[in-house]
Order: C-alpha cells, then sequence, then structure tokens
C-alpha cells in the first residue's frame, strides 16, 4: 500500500510503479478493483476557503465531513449535496472529496443548482506518467484552455489521481420546506414533478419514492413561506415536517439485497422505464431524470429499459458503466490512452476487456 | 501577432478543393471568389484579419459531414465559423484554410417544457432561442451582450458567459447535448435530453474548444422557468475598493443576486456623456440585480441595501418600475458604445479572485499612467470577471502595440493574483501567446494531447489557443 503525503511523493509512486494501481479516496463508493492500493489521504486539508468569493480548495484526500463542516461555518455549502454511499453499500470509511469528484456524484439539488462537475472549478492531477497537470483555477469564471476538469470529475480515477479540487460554493438556505403528495403511480408523479419544476417557485428537489411525491424549495424566509405557499396551490401538495432530502439523496428507498441500478433518462421517460424494468424496488429523483432500481440479481436493465440514455450498475454482475456508442468509446479510448499510456489506473470500474488489456496496451 | 504562413501546395489546388467541395453541397453553399471571401476576412477582432481559400455554408449535418471529408482528403484545415463575433480573433482564417460557416443551420428542432430542454442546430442566435421558449414561459440562460448576433455554435465553442451568470452559469453549465462532427467526417451524439454522461464527460471537453475538436451541428440546451420579476439596485461610493469590499459583503450576506456589475468613474463618465442615464458622479458603482415576486424582492434588496449602507454608499438608488429599473442598467448596457465614441478601445476578459479587486484596481491604474492610456472598467463583479477596456488611436504610431503590451500587463496582473487569462471570450490568436503564463508545459501537453484524440491530422482551426512554438510539431 502506497500512501504519499505530497503531489512530489505521488508522482513519484506513480513512475515507480510497475502494475495496476487502485486509486482509493475513503474507499466507500463500493467494491474494490484490482491493483496496489494507492491511498489519498495523507493528501488532506482546506487549502483555501474565500467565503465572499464563494470558493474552496482542498486537497483531494480531504475528508468529505472537514469539507461541509468548513463551509456550514460560514453558512455555506456544496451546491450539488453529494451522497453518502454507506449506507446503501454497506461499506464503511470517509468519504473524501477526491472520491466525490472521481465519482462525480450529485444528489438531488442537481436538478437546480447543477452536477459535481458544475461546481468543479479547478483540479491538479498526476497522470499515469507521473506528470502534475493543472486545468482551471481558483475562479468561477474561466475558459482559459481546454476544461480538464470536467474530464477528470466522473472517470472514476481512470485518467489520473487528483491530488486537489476547487469548488464554486454557495450560501446555505436559510430556510428549508419540504411538501408532499400521495401519488401511487409513476406516470402521475412525472407529470406533477414536471409542472413543479416549470413553476418559477424555485424547486431543488423532485422525487418519488413510489408513495409520494417530494418538494422543496430553498432560501430566504419570508421567499421559501412564499414559493411554499404558491406550489402547494399549483400542484395541491400538503407541507412535510419532517425533512426526507437525506433519505433521498442516499436512495434509501432502494437499500437492501439484489443489483442496484441508477439510470439516468429524459425525466419523462422514466415511467416507461418502470414499466418495462422488472423492478423490487424504485427511487425517482431530479425530477424522473434519475431513476434508482432495486432488482432481482441478473436483470439486464440497459437490454429492458428501451428509451435513450444510460444505466450504471452500483452493484451486481453487470458491467458497471453503460458501455458506449463506437465512435465515443473510441474517443474515451483514445484519452485514457493519453493519460494514462501502462494502464495504470484501468483496474477500476471503467475497464471493460480483460485484466491483461492493461499491460499490452501501446504508448501512444 | 503571428499566423503560420499559408501551405502554398494548398493554395494551388483552390479550384480543384472548390469544385471538390461543390460537388458534396447544395447549390450556392461555396464561395471562392477573393472578393467575396473577404466578409469572412475577421471576426469582431477586426485588427487582424485574412481572407480564406474557401467559404462553404452548408445547411443540413449531413452537408457539414460532406465539406469535413473532402478538406480531411485534401490536408486542407478548416476553421469554424458562426455569427463571427468572437473578440479573441477565434474565427480568424488562414489564407491556405476553408471557413465552414453554421449560419444557414437554425432551425429549432425540438422543444420540451415538460423536460426542459430545447434542440436547436447550432447557428442560430442565442437571443433567438430564448425568443423560441418564451411564451412557454421559458428563458435560455446564458446571455452574451453579442446575443442579438452571437450563434450557439459560437456560444458552445467559446463557453460563453453572460450578466446572469453569477446565478445560472455559463454556457458548459447550460448545455445538455452536443451533435459533433469531426474533422474526418463522422456525426457522433454527445450527451443528449438526460443529466450526466455514462463516460467520460466529453461534452464538458468539448464546450470550450474554440473549434478544435469537431464542428457543432446541434445542441440540446436546459432551459428555465421564467421568473416572476426582477429588480436593481444602483449603489454608489466615492472610492472603487470600498466598492469591491462591498461585492464581497453582499455575497457573504448569504444572498445570491442573478449580476452584480460594476463601473468605475472613467466608464461612468463616458456613458453619462452618451446615454444621460442619469448616473451619480461618483468613483464607482454597483449595479445589483434579483428575481422573484414583489416579495421576495422586497427581502432580498433589504439585506443588499444593508451591507451597502455599512459600506457608506453616496448613492443608494432601488428601482421601483420597470422604468426606473431600465433607466438603471440603460448606462450599463450602453457602456461599450459610449467608450466606441471616445476612440479605439481593447476589451481585455481577465478573471480575479473577487478579494483581489482592490489591489488589481489600484495596478491597474498604475499601468495606465505607466503606459500613457486611459483604461475604464466595466465588469461582472460577483464572479471577478473584469473588463478593462484600454482606449487607444489605432491610427496613431505605434499605440495598438503600446496597448497590447498594456494589455498584456494587466492579464499577467490577473494571473499572478491567482485568477485567468480570459473569463469569457476565449483564448484565440489574441492570448495564444500569454498561455505560458498561465499553464506549464505539462499542463498544455495535456490538453494538446486531447486535440491528437479528435483531431488526429491539427486540421481543425489549428493556430488558435496553443502558442504556434508549442503546437509546431503537431502542425506539420
Ligand atoms: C459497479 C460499480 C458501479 C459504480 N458506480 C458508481 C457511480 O455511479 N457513482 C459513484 O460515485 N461511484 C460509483 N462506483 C464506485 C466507485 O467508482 C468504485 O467502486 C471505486 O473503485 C471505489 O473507490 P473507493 O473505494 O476508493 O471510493 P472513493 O474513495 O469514495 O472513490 C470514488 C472514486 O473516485 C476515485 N478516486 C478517489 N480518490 C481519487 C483521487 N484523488 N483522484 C482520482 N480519483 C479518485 C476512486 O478510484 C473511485 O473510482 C461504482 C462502483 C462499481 C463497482
Ligand atoms: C459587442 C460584443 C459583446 C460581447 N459580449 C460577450 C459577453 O457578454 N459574453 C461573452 O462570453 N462573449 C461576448 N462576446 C464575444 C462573442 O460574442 C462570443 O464569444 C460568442 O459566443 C461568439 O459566437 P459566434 O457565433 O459569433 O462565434 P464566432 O465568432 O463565429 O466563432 C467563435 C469561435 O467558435 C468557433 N466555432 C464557431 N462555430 C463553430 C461550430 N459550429 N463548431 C465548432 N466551433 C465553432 C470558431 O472557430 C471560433 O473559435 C461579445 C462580442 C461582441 C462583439
Amino acid at each position: 500500500m502506497t500512501r504519499p503525503a505530497t503531489e512530489d511523493e505521488l508522482a513519484e509512486a506513480i513512475r515507480g510503479a510497475n502494475g495496476p494501481l487502485r486509486v482509493v479516496g475513503g474507499g466507500t463508493r463500493g467494491m474494490a478493483p484490482g491493483g496496489e492500493p494507492l491511498e489519498t489521504g495523507a493528501l488532506s486539508g482546506v487549502t483555501l476557503h474565500e467565503p465572499g468569493a464563494l470558493t474552496l480548495v482542498a486537497q483531494a484526500g480531504t475528508p468529505l465531513a472537514v469539507v461541509n463542516e468548513t463551509l456550514r461555518e460560514a453558512g455555506q455549502c456544496l451546491p450539488f449535496e453529494p451522497m453518502d454511499h454507506r449506507p446503501l453499500l454497506g461499506t464503511a470509511g470517509e468519504p473524501t472529496i477526491g472520491g466525490v469528484v472521481g465519482g462525480g456524484v450529485s444528489g438531488p439539488r442537481r436538478v437546480r443548482a447543477g452536477a459535481c462537475r458544475d461546481a468543479l472549478i479547478g483540479v491538479r492531477l498526476v497522470t499515469g506518467e507521473g506528470r502534475a497537470v493543472k486545468s482551471g483555477g481558483r475562479v468561477m469564471k474561466n475558459v482559459t484552455g481546454y476544461d480538464l476538469a470536467k474530464l477528470a470529475c466522473g472517470a472514476r480515477g481512470t485518467l489520473g489521481v487528483l491530488t486537489e479540487v476547487a469548488f464554486k460554493v454557495l450560501p446555505l438556505p436559510a430556510d428549508m420546506r419540504t411538501l408532499a403528495r400521495e401519488v401511487r403511480g409513476a406516470p402521475e408523479a412525472a407529470a406533477l414533478m414536471s409542472r413543479a419544476l416549470a413553476s418559477p417557485y424555485e424547486v431543488t428537489g423532485a422525487a418519488w419514492d413510489g408513495a409520494r411525491v417530494l418538494l422543496r424549495v430553498e432560501g430566504l424566509e419570508g421567499s421559501v413561506a412564499y414559493r411554499a405557499g404558491k406550489l402547494g396551490d399549483l400542484v395541491e401538495a400538503e407541507p412535510l415536517a419532517e425533512d426526507p432530502w437525506a433519505a433521498v439523496r442516499d436512495a434509501k428507498a432502494v437499500a437492501g439485497a439484489g443489483d442496484l441500478w441508477r439510470v439516468h433518462v429524459r425525466p419523462s421517460d422514466a415511467p416507461a422505464v418502470l414499466d418495462r424494468v422488472p423492478h423490487e424496488r424504485a427511487l425517482l429523483d431530479w425530477g424522473g431524470g434519475l431513476v434508482w432500481l432495486r432488482t432481482a440479481p441478473g436483470t439486464d436493465v440497459r437490454a429492458l429499459m428501451g428509451v435513450p440514455g444510460h444505466a450504471t450498475c452500483l452493484r451486481g454482475a453487470a458491467p458497471p458503466l453503460h458501455p458506449p456508442a463506437a465512435g465515443i468509446a473510441a474517443l474515451e479510448e483514445g484519452l485514457r490512452r493519453r493519460f494514462d499510456p501502462r494502464g495504470l489506473f484501468r483496474g477500476g470500474p471503467l475497464r471493460r476487456e480483460g485484466p491483461g488489456a492493461a499491460r499490452a496496451m501501446a504508448a501512444p | 501577432m503571428q499566423m503560420p504562413a499559408p501551405d502554398a501546395r494548398i493554395m494551388e489546388r483552390r479550384a480543384q478543393v472548390a469544385s471538390r467541395l461543390r460537388a458534396v453541397l447544395s447549390p450556392g453553399a461555396v464561395i471562392d471568389d477573393p472578393v467575396a471571401t473577404r466578409a469572412y476576412e475577421c471576426d469582431a477582432l477586426t485588427a487582424y484579419k485574412c481572407p480564406p481559400l474557401a467559404v462553404v455554408l452548408p445547411s443540413s449535418t449531413q452537408e457539414v459531414a460532406a465539406a469535413l471529408r473532402v478538406c480531411h482528403e485534401e490536408g486542407v484545415p478548416v476553421v469554424p465559423r458562426g455569427s463571427g463575433t468572437s473578440l479573441a480573433g477565434g474565427a480568424l482564417p488562414t489564407a491556405d484554410s476553408v471557413v465552414l460557416g453554421v449560419a444557414r443551420l437554425n432551425r429549432v428542432l425540438e422543444t420540451s417544457p415538460e423536460d426542459r430542454f430545447i434542440r436547436v442546430e447550432a447557428g442560430r442566435t442565442n437571443l433567438s432561442v430564448t425568443g423560441a421558449v418564451e411564451g412557454l414561459g421559458f428563458f435560455y440562460a446564458p446571455d452574451p451582450s453579442s446575443q442579438l448576433a452571437c450563434a450557439i455554435a459560437g456560444n458552445v465553442a467559446m463557453n460563453s458567459g453572460g450578466a446572469h451568470c453569477l446565478k445560472y452559469g455559463v454556457t458548459t453549465n447550460n448545455l445538455l447535448g452536443v451533435t459533433l462532427v469531426t474533422m474526418e467526417g463522422e456525426v457522433l451524439e454527445i450527451g443528449g435530453a438526460h443529466m450526466d454522461p455514462a463516460g467520460l464527460d466529453l461534452l464538458g471537453a468539448i464546450c470550450g474548444s474554440e473549434g478544435q475538436l469537431g464542428v457543432v451541428t446541434e445542441a440540446t440546451l436546459r432551459i428555465l422557468p421564467k421568473p416572476e420579476g426582477a429588480m436593481p439596485v444602483l449603489v454608489g461610493f466615492d472610492d472603487p475598493v470600498t466598492a469591491g469590499a462591498c461585492v464581497s459583503g453582499i455575497i457573504e450576506a448569504g444572498v445570491l443576486p442573478v449580476a452584480i456589475e460594476f463601473m468605475d468613474r472613467p466608464c461612468i463618465r463616458a456613458t453619462e456623456a452618451f446615454a444621460g442615464a442619469g448616473y451619480p458622479d461618483c468613483e464607482a458603482l454597483l449595479i445589483v440585480e434579483v428575481e422573484g415576486s414583489e416579495g421576495e424582492i422586497e427581502e432580498q434588496l433589504g439585506a443588499i441595501e444593508a451591507v451597502a449602507r455599512r459600506h457608506d454608499p453616496v448613492e443608494l438608488r432601488r428601482a421601483k418600475t420597470p422604468e426606473e429599473a431600465a433607466a438603471i442598467w440603460l448606462g450599463r448596457k450602453s457602456a461599450f458604445g459610449a467608450m466606441g465614441q471616445l476612440g479605439d478601445y481593447m476589451c481585455l476578459d481577465g478573471t480575479i479572485p473577487v478579494s483581489e479587486l482592490p489591489r488589481v484596481l489600484g495596478r491597474i491604474e498604475a499601468l495606465s499612467r505607466e503606459y500613457g492610456l486611459e483604461v475604464a472598467n466595466v465588469f461582472h463583479a460577483g464572479d471577478g470577471n473584469m473588463h478593462p477596456l484600454i482606449l487607444f488611436d489605432a491610427n496613431a504610431d505605434g499605440q495598438l502595440e503600446r496597448c497590447e503590451a498594456l494589455g498584456a500587463e494587466i492579464l499577467r496582473l490577473c494571473v499572478e493574483v491567482g485568477g485567468c487569462l480570459t473569463g469569457e471570450h476565449g483564448v484565440g490568436v489574441e492570448k495564444r501567446d500569454l498561455m505560458g503564463v498561465q499553464f506549464g508545459e505539462g499542463d498544455l501537453e495535456m490538453q494538446m494531447r486531447v486535440k491528437d484524440v479528435f483531431d488526429p491530422g491539427w486540421l481543425l482551426n489549428p493556430a488558435k489557443v496553443f502558442p504556434l512554438g508549442a503546437s509546431e510539431g503537431r502542425r506539420a
């Protein structure tokens, strides 16, 4: 196991590696693929937090909890509300901010405030050749050069090891209210969420847990009271006393034994997915744009879904990621080879060929 | 600014290339008459001009693919073009290149209020996207000041921003998918009406790649419900440093306005003379706009005014009617026109951390005196995206060069304090040779490898973004 404490040490470890490496942040986001563990936990600490500029920069191994706490003390938060995978996947460990970026993890507020990749304004990473590279920076408007930060976000560590990540943050909402309405059918639920999201009341969460449609408004106190009232009238929903959003974020409704899937579709296609794919439990988030499914083992969600979009298998025998169309696959392959010519980081979930493939690959 | 010497072997084949292009495109889609190609010799960075070998104006994705296949086989560089409003020379041709304009691709393909997106052909203008969904109660958020003219194609290529991006983000945050045609003529669907990619975020790399990775022919854009209302407040200060501190104060107070715009005295004076908006004669002013219902506007402006009062404003003027709101925006919206009245100007676009505003404004003032050229500042203060305007006389000997040197100094300063060379206009040819100030060799190498993957022959807009020395071996 390697646990570098500086970017230089990390680069050296990568240059010296002679077999596959497995980048481990907190190790909370699911099963461990093969390779020598390369831990990021010693690259830890918030390096800059400027509340007046809405920016935070942290080393990649910083625990997510530390990032959240630093922001909370200044009345701010990460806009994209990353989930905690531990309850769902039954994993232990301390989720890191690098793992959040590596996984491109976004929660319910994504529907209004954007995804992890939208808040990410800069990265430093070390490539498979041990080269430290930066892209973006610490300012929220920056079009200087290509946006490699977007490529690294959600790459599950296959392009390189992140050492530092910078975010645009948001004021922590002063107030929050949830409205709920009992809805049994998915088509009705999707239509209701769509109506709420098309209203001017800035809905920051729209989910359906199989029994209730849940809608959230956040902001200044007076504003929240006003919008909750208007929205309640529009969709005939009632205020809910409890706060269900941590449960929605962590997909509690689909917890339990079986295969686990995240299906990304056009929101109005969500009912069709539920109709066609046999499942044990389901949860709609992002107004229907994200379909969580718990299925019987071996259910081939990709073959059954029948609408455009893609499906990620979080637990099950299926390959984790949806196979891309041929032209896209060639571009992705080309990019991975140029960032990681020796295929050191390809033991992870993006791997699609046999274990020997990494070593057999030629340099670009 | 240098451009690579045109390839004489390509120039000799102008007639052959044009006839091959004619064979695959609709009648009237190929322009190779040297007088007519002059209409495409530059974009809005008019200091640099060069008519291309030919211009093609395809009317479908298939025609774009066919034209690119011809150029690829002929080894001819291609410069994609939307409306030609780039301020960075992104659409500047070379004499041996074919300009591929997408202006004829301007249809709306699908509008979905229930899934909150619109799919358009990429030549459609920014403002007419909002025009297509306004009736349904929606708008397209990124709003560059050039929105009447600029195309979605250019917006995607430059990752353009606008006055409202503090709240709504820039193009990349409002883009769900594109149809991309590679230099080889392969048509790829990247992203779509769903959120987040299955694998690598190729869309994120394409947005902002300045026409170097592929030609965008269609785009799926996120649309948002129109807010119930909007209202600005104008705050005047007797020194710019206090105005800068007030910006941070507002943001720290937990309110997120849609826009915080900043103007300094030279800019205020010029716009007053030009538009007569009735601004106070002060050292700096902020225009802060918030959205919502009447009560929500009241609540937010109340919080903002409380912060502003702590910074001893010389003027605090809240709009109460749409007419008063328009009057507050009038000066800001005519700022560029007003500066144009004073002579030639060069518009910079560096971004800085908001906290550095006071120091950077002070340094710009000192540099302005040192170079003997006046600089006016008008910019999106909430996100630190500065727009220093350097005034000069293009006809006076050496002034353009002096102006460019001052501009480079200011951009170096932006990078030095933790910011960047360009916040929304792009690198193009204008900031190409300064890339080494912000990036190391390894950083640029990895960016160029991305281009290697999409365009191995380096035929798409090859002389932009990267310093010519750095890209030389690849452009061969
Ligand atoms: C079938 C399957 C599907 C998955 N789908 C998803 C999904 O949709 N969303 C999701 O978030 N996760 C998903 N994962 C989880 C995760 O990508 C992998 O399981 C990972 O190998 C677990 O890494 P970890 O235990 O270190 O977790 P974490 O430390 O939490 O890291 C998460 C991911 O980021 C990478 N990473 C961590 N730190 C860094 C760093 N500093 N630089 C670069 N990369 C870094 C890791 O390699 C890993 O891929 C999936 C996993 C599997 C097996
Ligand atoms: C008065 C004025 C005000 C402006 N205000 C703003 C502002 O507020 N915010 C802002 O961000 N910008 C602003 N701009 C700059 C400019 O309008 C933007 O950069 C705009 O996005 C350019 O769009 P265009 O269609 O004119 O692109 P063009 O100028 O034609 O091209 C710009 C770049 O895009 C590439 N490109 C064009 N079409 C394609 C395609 N189909 N596929 C791939 N690449 C392509 C070109 O090769 C070039 O590199 C302003 C410009 C002017 C003149």
